[in-house]
């Protein structure tokens, strides 16, 4: 990372300066031109490092109280195209490939669903179930009952 | 919530402008005043709706590593070793599930491992780690 880049992760992690001019202000506290923090933010978002610029919502205040991490024993073969076709699903937030831990871990997919209730995230995790149909050989849903700790990255 | 908070989360969760008055275009696009925006933004954010509002980056792609860990904890010690497990600064997220494995955070650290090893110093128990060796969607978008 360049020194600016980890000097704009560092002044933008608890989030953009609420004004007019959020990038002007930004440039102000780091002693560079407006230009600059614009540009070095366009170029961290076309590859990658910056997901997207905007809101992050809170779940439980958006009335997402069922929060489930679905966790799918599939095939190594095939878990690459299944977790794209999971991925594709609306509901699914995050949708990763994980390395099992054998005997007690046979979970090699993992699917985020939130819903307004278990009702509702039962439903969307059924969803799933017909998109890996026989491929998922087990499954697991684990619902979060408590938050312990959220202070969000702390990077460079 | 009323019709433009719902607008202003399912509609800013990305594509923030990057010109030099982005609050203004963005406003432009929900109807409102650049100035009405920016104080919804902040009510927003002091209700907790929004947990942040700016760039989401990724903390792997910015290097460093960066790992799902769980622990089983038996319940009458649960408390003790959340209270280790979170005095770590390198743990960004932990959460109580239902399931054996029943305590499940994120570190993000230059060596996870290291992390791992005090806390499993620390704490008696052993952790299991889980990076992410593909994503298939980085959505995050929840409708409001």
């Amino acid at each position: 990372m360049k020194p600016l880049e980890a000097r704009l992760v560092r002044a933008t992690q608890a989030g953009l300066p609420l004004v007019a001019r959020p990038y002007a202000a930004l440039a102000s506290d780091l002693d560079v031109d407006e230009a600059q923090v614009i540009a070095t933010l366009r170029d961290m978002l076309a590859d990658g490092r910056i997901r997207r610029i905007g809101a992050v919502p809170n779940h439980y205040a958006l009335g997402y109280r069922a929060n489930a991490m679905t966790v799918w024993d599939v095939p190594d073969a095939a878990v690459d195209e299944l977790g794209r076709a999971v991925g594709a699903l609306p509901f699914v937030t995050h949708c990763y490939r994980r390395p099992r831990r054998l005997p007690g871990w046979p979970y090699n997919l993992f699917a985020m669903v939130h819903g307004k209730d278990r009702g509702e995230a039962a439903c969307k995790i059924r969803e799933i179930e017909s998109v890996l149909g026989a491929h998922a050989r087990a499954h697991d849903v684990l619902y979060s009952t408590r938050i312990l700790k959220k202070t969000g990255l702390r990077i460079a | 919530m009323d019709e433009l908070d719902r607008a202003i989360v399912n509609q800013l969760q990305g594509g923030f402008p990057l010109g030099e008055r982005p609050f203004l275009e963005a406003a432009a696009a929900l109807g409102v005043t650049e100035n009405g925006l920016l104080e919804r933004l902040s009510d927003l954010l002091e209700r907790g709706v929004l947990t942040r509002f700016g760039p989401l980056f990724d903390a792997e792609k910015l290097g460093g590593q960066f790992s799902l860990c769980a622990m089983s904890v038996p319940a009458q010690d649960f408390e003790r070793v959340a209270a280790l497990v979170n005095a770590h600064p390198e743990v960004a997220h932990n959460y109580e599930r239902e399931h054996r494995f029943n305590m499940w955070f994120v570190v993000a650290a230059a060596e996870v491992r290291t992390v791992l090893d005090a806390i499993e110093r620390e704490t008696g128990y052993p952790v299991m780690d889980l990076p992410r060796e593909a994503e298939y969607f980085i959505g995050l978008r929840l409708a409001a």
